[in-house]
């Protein structure tokens, strides 16, 4: 395999599979062999034990579940009633279903329903905007509101709702940390006296957050009819997730390397200077390593923010699906559950690679 | 007067009973267009001096005058070439010079500024790497970008704080002859820190040996006549630089050796002898 081919493998992130390719070209069998082994049927035999667990652990909570229905059934109706329960329970029907942990195959069959169901909503949307373009251009006309679609958001929406909410969240955080956190640097009379109020804000609950963000934007939002919702929110997301990067900024302004002052001192750098050209591309990688803990914090925490102030997004979808008990509201939640945890790691893989790009060994200059 | 003058200069870290006090009763005198070597053992307090004649730290007690006033704080008069090379990592070669000729001559163009650049990483054979970052270059060429960064700022006096100690030997002779070659040409006054007897006899006019600290101090000055330029493996040859190369080496075996006795005190053994506790095999089979 050419060199170039393993390098744009790798920058793909599949570098994983190249001694697969090299096994099948016959090069260096015994080597590959064992970096096969070890970097694809290592993480494909974790990933088939998962399954299995998961499957099994599905069954076993479904078998007992049944067994209790079908026991109720006697007790209560008696004999004739379980055995219809049984026999209604082994054709599939949903009306006697037992509501349990879905296994693995109802997660697939409700991830395909969701996209299907997206499909259809997004059709909708569509036709709606056809149906209405000459009236609401009549509306606009006339200096009214234009008409919009009004129907239930599909699950790829809430997924994108969501997002956008988190990073509104994060740029919140990054303007109020990244500036606050500089200043508080530079100066330790300020960084003592603003000590207390960090310590004792840093480990708050995501939940109280909301709910003082709620105090606050409930009466701020009083006589405007803004989407408020989405503020309170995306401020909740904010002031949970800040604080890493605050105290990042704050140690990474505060421990310049002292080669690094000097050479400003021998250069007689001005104040400003200093600031701009020593002081934060030294801390840069500190305040990257905040904020990457940020987003992933915000990512957290905005689940279950979303899930306790009603506003549309992820969290929002899981709790009403645990809250309508359909019989495929289960498979749905553990859909949204993995669809959660990818997009995290998503956003952490994406914050990784910038810090990396910007980070340098502290020793580089020496 | 001279040009740099160290008037009974202490310098001591904290305060009170903790306190402890680096250098002591430095009186030093350097003048115009001359080269000094200051010889001192590691720990002695060498970097402490140059940072106190730089004006990066003061003097507990004593005065430093440059040209007659009293140093307050850095100026770009006297330029320093760290130990660590202490380039900023994340700006370019360029860069990090740029910043130099930037702060020290606010008044020139766009233009000049660039060709000063551009010549004084050309006089440290810098020109191929010089979009490069610190981290892409050997500690030779870091050296450098630091050599030609402190000359950038056209100082009056060079400071130097063992500015090869990293280096192998090779890189280290050029750099050598790098840095007398533009001495001599502007005529700058310079202060070399090393630990290298030879470095200091090959490039200065007076060795001074720093003696070993806490508390230390300058020992007597080695007048160094030898004729410049001055040619390395010819100097290995010359009667002066062995006689000299040899009081001072004999000078500061002298000293260390005192600094070692002085803190030698006698202790006494236990007149002990190991017992042999292992279980006896051998013993333990025979009752049985």
């Amino acid at each position: 395999m050419s060199k170039k081919l393993s390098k744009s493998i790798r920058f793909i992130g599949l570098g994983f599979l190249e001694p697969l390719i090299h096994l099948i070209q016959g090069k260096e069998t015994r080597k590959n062999l064992i970096l096969v082994l070890k970097k694809i049927i290592a993480p494909l035999a974790s990933f088939v034990l998962f399954m299995g667990v998961w499957q099994t652990g599905a069954q076993l909570l479904y078998n007992k579940e049944a067994d209790y229905r079908i026991e109720k059934a006697r007790t209560e109706q008696g004999d004739e009633a379980a055995i219809k329960m049984k026999e209604c329970i082994i054709s599939g029907d949903v009306s006697c279903q037992p509501n349990t942990l879905p296994s693995p195959a109802q997660v697939k069959v409700s991830f395909f329903k969701l996209i299907e169901d997206h499909k259809i909503i997004r059709q909708d949307k569509k036709d709606f905007k056809e149906k209405t373009a000459s009236l609401n251009q009549k509306r606009i006309a006339d200096g009214k509101e234009a008409i919009t679609y009004t129907g239930r958001p599909s699950f790829v929406d809430q997924i994108i709702t969501s997002i956008k909410t988190v990073f509104a969240g994060f740029l919140l955080a990054i303007l109020i940390a990244v500036p606050i956190g500089i200043i508080i640097g530079l100066s330790e009379t300020l960084r003592d006296s603003f000590n207390w109020l960090i310590q004792i804000f840093k480990p708050v609950s995501p939940v109280v957050w909301l709910l003082l963000v709620f105090m606050i934007v409930k009466t701020v939002t009083k006589d405007s009819n803004t989407d408020s919702a989405f503020i309170i929110s995306f401020i909740s997301v904010g002031l949970c997730s800040m604080w890493a990067t605050l105290v990042n900024t704050t140690m990474g302004v505060a421990t310049v390397d002292q080669d690094f002052l000097n050479v400003a001192k021998v250069l007689k750098l001005g104040s400003f200077q200093k600031v701009f050209k020593i002081i934060l591309p030294s801390s840069l990688p500190l305040i990257f390593t905040g904020l990457r803990i940020t987003l992933s914090v915000a990512w957290m925490v905005l689940i279950a923010i979303e899930l306790l102030a009603q506003s549309p997004g992820l969290g929002s979808f899981v709790w009403e699906e645990f809250q309508n008990g359909a019989n495929d509201s289960n498979s749905k939640i553990i859909v949204a559950m993995f669809v959660i945890g990818i997009i995290g790691f998503l956003l952490d893989r994406i914050m990784l690679t910038i810090q990396k790009l910007i980070s340098f060994n502290k020793n580089e200059g020496n | 007067m001279a040009y740099l003058e160290l008037k009974n200069v202490q310098k001591s870290y904290g305060q009170g009973i903790g306190s402890q006090s680096v250098l002591q009763d430095i009186n030093l005198e350097i003048e115009e267009g001359e080269f000094v070597a200051i010889v001192g053992f590691s720990g002695s307090g060498k970097t402490t001096l140059i940072n106190l004649i730089s004006g990066l730290q003061e003097p507990s007690s004593g005065e430093i005058l440059f040209k007659g006033t009293p140093v307050s704080g850095t100026s770009h008069e006297r330029g320093v070439i760290f130990q660590n090379y202490s380039l900023l990592p994340w700006l370019t070669v360029y860069q990090n010079v740029w910043i130099a000729v930037k702060e020290t001559f606010p008044k020139k163009s766009k233009k000049e500024r660039d060709d000063m650049v551009r010549s004084y990483l050309d006089m440290v054979n810098l020109s191929p790497a010089i979009d490069k970052r610190p981290k892409e270059l050997s500690g030779g060429m870091k050296q450098r970008v630091a050599v030609a960064r402190t000359l950038a700022m056209d100082p009056e006096m060079i400071l130097m704080d063992e500015p090869l100690g990293a280096l192998d030997a090779l890189t280290r002779g050029k750099l050598q002859d790098e840095i007398l070659h533009i001495w001599e040409k502007n005529k700058r006054t310079a202060l070399l820190i090393t630990n290298d007897v030879d470095e200091g006899i090959y490039m200065a006019d007076r060795i001074i040996p720093l003696l070993p600290g806490p508390n230390a101090t300058l020992g007597p000055e080695f007048k160094i006549d030898i004729s410049r330029p001055r040619d390395k493996t010819e100097l290995n040859d010359n009667p002066e630089f062995k006689k000299i190369r040899n009081e001072i080496i004999e000078y500061l075996m002298k000293i260390g050796h005192e600094n070692d006795s002085s803190n030698e005190s006698l202790y006494l053994l236990p007149d002990l002898e190991p017992k042999d506790l292992r279980w006896d095999f051998s013993s333990k089979l025979k009752l049985s």
